[in-house]
């Protein structure tokens, strides 16, 4: 029987045995001279497991009594989580070494919030999803105060670790009452207690659970700490925290509202409802007076979860497969722009003032009219895929009762599309300014043009991610 | 020939990728070489265009040369032409070889300025000829890009404000349209316009918030769409976007604005308000009417005191998509046979126009109408020709500008005779701003310094005007070229309204009964 279900759990074992091995590796060799292979080897291992999980993924298996789920849905979101990874991964290699900040705990830490992020995908029972939650968090917080010497670093990171562990709080708080009130941790037996008439104290319990997820995906009001954090960080990290764990905590999200609440809906969707609205207004407002690139890419990244809940607030199948959509665009998207944050230096130095765009396309064409491109994408601007996004998440939101969101979401959209043009305007439009450093390593143009063409040529068909996703929502919501 | 309609719509963008890929380096050759392949794709446009037209047969009121593929979601990659699309696909290929032809002096990223026009005569072409509802969108919104560039890039001073005041505006007119057409694709199921057109969206009255809707869902899908295509148009009071970004734009991005762009708001309210939701057009359409009456005597007035150029054409043209909203929602064949004849023959004359001011823009670099003054003089040819295009502009008999007011005027004379009186009051104020503007620049004794070295139109400039002038004089004269074609759609789309009409109404005094 344990043979059977550690037969399930492979994926993250492997992942794991990884992590301590290459840990282990390092520090009894050269330590940070391993660093560079050890992050070549971990994305390589992100993409082995990315296409195993793909190929050899069957049916809905559960494993340790309903503690563990490897459903479709999970394998749709560990493969997201899992490519994205890898991408940052690669992006971040040459810009850490150049600051002497790639220390070969990096990768192994990035493997290790992978590994909690896949557990948090497959949760099947309060405790698993606790246990990947937390695992993922540890891993966020060193990460983000990577650069010990620097100010911002560190309180970007003990701000994470401060707030991050306040909405844990919350997060366990609903999850014991969630266990007071129903008796059991797994999902299956939450559904059932819920079935009749669900008491009061378990409606508080999901209003814990669900202010503990809107901190991880950093849904308005439980956002405050993104900017500051986005900015704080190491590019790479902020590249990082802006994609994977945002896939996770949706899908986190999607699966406890589904699993665990799935048959009191109308309990949970104005909630759902409430914090998409208030996230993508503050972030489409906020973001108009950034001059910061990353605190702007903060401010970007709320406005998206908030597009984001709008398809899970529809509280239907195809509202799930519409966030999943809606995520894996906003994952590509991110990681063009970040692939082209990561290049902006003068002088060898990290640049991220706005400003310093101006005039970028003289002397850049490409890689400003790339930026251009996934600009208007994130603005959710026809024909680039991120109006694709908009369009799924907003007929899920009609199609669930909720037109009055569908509505604010487009507003919320118009005000946002400013701050997007006004980088183009920069590149585009601006007085010429003091130049950007010319060169930019090929693995991030790689990436950035790579991005920018799936945003042009997805319109042809998405590269049929629709019916995936949608087989992957119908296993959660049926 | 099975995909003509592709071919056409898309053989520009396929101009475009050819320039970005294959045309290096800055230099004079570069330049030059870019202007031609753009000249020639444009050109080539228009020959495969003439296809389309030769291929079409008026009698039949459906879609033609029909193309259809799956899409995602549902949703269906279709393009097709009838007898109202037709035209503005015709008016769009005719002009866009003259709007390249006519930036051959610019100097400043040419390529990317010919891309930029490439890729935008795509996306206006795929805006008259998609026949599925987020096709449609997808082209109509896609077009703000290249033309944000185009302002922001290429244009005047003043161009960031303009060409953000230009993108936010009309984004946000837009996109309360694509929740309509989420609405839409919840309620029929489908996003095939055909289909749509024949399904009868609910009409039963509600109340929001305790305002009583009449005409239910179909005025509110109504509204939405109208907020999209009423700053399209442009129309009163939604219209200032318009001005600004006439002034600041390139001469050929306010030719391509005033002559192409602005149609689609036409266009949509052809292919979309009347058909699909006639309950919310019959609800709505007195609004429209006081509305285009007020912006025609208003922008009129408003023109007459501008001592910018550009600034006045753009307001007239305000007034004048103001006869063509009337006209649209007069609801009868000779009202909306005038808008479309109306749009189309303006897109000749404002263009015409923007292309005059770009002319002697071009030699003092400023459109300020104190500027100028007895240009006559040094200038014949120009001052006859742009006397032509002043004429047409004030609607002379004679000339397209004419047929159109007047088919107007009698279609709406027919509903309100009010609203015909102010409608014709604007006819006079268009003399007096227009007439007021050519003698300020063109008559009297030739006094500024600067003016005395200007040199007359170069061959170059004649050769662009004269398809115009060609085009102005011959629907004047023999407006039956146009009304043959858009004639049996438009009295199939009359007489859909009315049977809907007529429906509607028995339902309501059944119920009322």
């Amino acid at each position: 029987m344990i043979g059977a279900d550690i037969q399930i759990l492979m994926p993250e074992i492997v992942l794991a045995v990884y992590a301590m091995g290459a840990l282990m590796a390092a520090v009894y060799t050269t330590k940070d001279g391993m660093a560079p292979l050890l992050t070549w080897a971990t994305s390589g291992l992100f993409v082995l497991l990315a296409v195993w999980i793909g190929i050899n993924g069957q049916g809905t298996n559960i494993a340790f009594g309903g503690m563990f789920v490897d459903d479709g849905f999970a394998r749709f979101a560990k493969i997201v989580i899992l490519v994205s990874a890898a991408a940052v991964l690669l992006m971040s290699e040459s810009y850490m070494q150049q600051r002497g900040l790639l220390r070969f705990e990096y990768p192994i830490l990035i493997a290790l919030a992978v590994v909690g992020m896949m557990v948090m995908v497959s949760a099947g029972d309060l405790m698993a999803l606790y246990m990947g939650l937390e695992l993922q968090s540890l891993a966020l917080y060193v990460v983000a105060s990577l650069r010990r010497d620097s100010v911002k670093s560190t309180e970007a990171g003990l701000k994470y670790f401060v707030l991050g562990a306040l909405s844990s709080g919350l997060l366990l708080y609903g999850a014991s009452l969630t266990y007071g009130f129903a008796g059991t941790t797994l999902f299956a037996g939450i559904i059932e207690a819920t079935a009749d008439d669900p008491s009061l104290g378990l409606l508080f319990g999901l209003v814990f659970l669900i202010a503990g997820f809107a901190f991880k995906v950093s849904a308005a009001p439980f956002h405050m700490w993104t900017p500051d954090v986005y900015e704080g960080s190491p590019t790479p990290v902020t590249a990082f925290f802006a994609t994977a764990p945002k896939v996770a905590a949706m899908a986190l999200f999607a699966r406890v509202v589904h699993d665990a609440f799935g048959g009191i809906v109308g309990d949970w969707q104005q909630i759902v409802a409430f914090l998409s609205v208030v996230s993508m207004f503050l972030g489409a407002i906020a973001a108009i007076g950034q001059k910061d690139i990353k605190r702007l890419m903060a401010y970007s990244s709320i406005a998206h979860m908030g597009f984001a809940l709008m398809g899970l607030a529809a509280g239907t199948a195809f509202g799930v497969q519409a966030m999943l959509i809606y995520m894996a665009i906003y994952v590509t998207m991110n990681i063009g722009t970040f692939a082209f944050i990561l290049a902006m230096e003068r002088d060898g130095r990290p640049v991220t003032n706005i400003d310093s765009l101006k005039m970028h396309s003289k002397r850049q064409p490409l890689r400003a009219l790339a930026m251009l491109v996934l600009m208007f994408s994130l603005a959710g601007v026809p024909p680039m895929v991120g109006f694709f996004g908009k369009f799924y998440v907003l007929r899920a939101a009609y199609d669930g009762g909720l037109a009055w969101l569908a509505v604010a979401g487009v507003i919320a959209s118009v005000i946002g599309a400013f701050y997007y043009i006004r980088i183009v305007y920069f590149m585009y439009f601006g007085e010429e300014g003091e130049a950007l450093d010319g060169k930019m390593n090929p693995v991030l143009w790689a990436f950035l043009m790579g991005s920018a063409a799936v945003m042009l040529l997805g319109v042809v068909n998405l590269f049929g991610i629709e019916p995936i996703a949608a087989a992957a929502a119908a296993t959660l919501v049926n | 020939m099975g995909n003509i309609l592709s071919l056409t719509t898309f053989l520009p963008l396929l101009g475009a990728v050819i320039l970005a890929l294959f045309l290096r380096g800055d230099d004079e050759a570069a330049q030059r070489n870019a202007k031609w392949v753009a000249l020639v794709t444009t050109a080539v446009t228009f020959i495969c265009s003439l296809f389309i037209l030769t291929n079409f047969n008026p009698a039949d009121t459906g879609f033609q040369m029909v193309e259809t593929r799956d899409w995602l979601l549902g949703l269906q990659y279709k393009m097709g032409v009838d007898g109202i699309s037709i035209l503005f696909v015709m008016l769009t290929t005719f002009l866009m070889p003259l709007v390249i032809a006519s930036c051959w002096d610019v100097k400043t990223r040419v390529k990317e300025y010919m891309i930029a026009f490439l890729i935008l005569e795509t996306l206006m072409l795929g805006v008259f000829l998609a026949l599925d509802l987020v096709l449609f969108y997808l082209f109509f919104e896609a077009g703000l890009i290249p033309m944000f560039l185009i302002i922001g890039i290429w244009g005047g001073k003043n161009r960031i404000y303009a060409s953000f005041k230009f993108f936010l505006y009309t984004f946000l007119g837009s996109v309360l349209m694509l929740v309509a057409m989420v609405a839409m694709f919840s309620a029929a199921g489908t996003t095939d316009i055909p289909t749509l057109m024949a399904h009868t969206f609910e009409t039963e009255n509600f109340s929001i918030l305790g305002v009583q809707i009449i005409g239910g869902m179909q005025t509110l899908l109504w509204l939405a769409f109208f907020a999209s295509f009423a700053v399209k148009m442009p129309m009163w009071p939604v219209h200032t976007w318009l001005p600004d970004a006439h002034v600041q734009a390139p001469t050929a991005g306010s030719v391509v604005l005033a002559a192409i762009l602005l149609k689609m708001g036409g266009y949509g309210f052809l292919r979309f308000s009347l058909p699909m939701f006639p309950v919310g057009s019959e609800v709505m359409g007195p609004l429209v009417l006081t509305l285009s009456a007020i912006a025609i005597v208003y922008t009129s007035l408003v023109a007459l005191v501008q001592d910018d150029m550009k600034k006045l054409i753009a307001y007239s043209s305000v007034a004048h998509m103001g006869y063509v909203t009337m006209g649209i929602f007069a609801v009868n064949q000779q009202g909306i046979d005038g808008a479309i004849f109306q749009m189309i023959s303006h897109g000749f004359i404002s263009g015409a126009l923007f292309l005059c001011v770009g002319v002697i823009y071009d030699r003092m670099h400023t459109r300020e109408i104190d500027a100028y003054g007895g240009l006559v003089n040094r200038m014949p040819a120009y001052a006859l020709i742009f006397m032509f295009f002043t004429m047409a502009n004030v609607g002379l008999p004679g000339t397209s500008g004419f047929v159109g007011e007047f088919l107007v005027l009698m279609g709406i004379f027919q509903v309100n005779t009010w609203i015909a009186v102010f409608a014709t009051s604007g006819v006079i104020l268009s003399a007096a701003y227009a007439l007021w503007l050519y003698r300020r620049v063109v008559l009297g004794d030739l006094i500024k310094e600067s003016l005395k070295t200007i040199t007359d139109m170069g061959t170059r400039e004649r050769v662009i005007f004269a398809p115009l002038v060609a085009m102005t004089l011959l629907l004047g004269v023999y407006p039956a070229l146009v009304l043959d074609i858009i004639g049996p759609s438009v009295s199939a789309l009359v007489g859909n309204y009315e049977t809907a009409l007529a429906t509607y109404g028995s339902a309501t005094q059944f119920a009322s009964n």
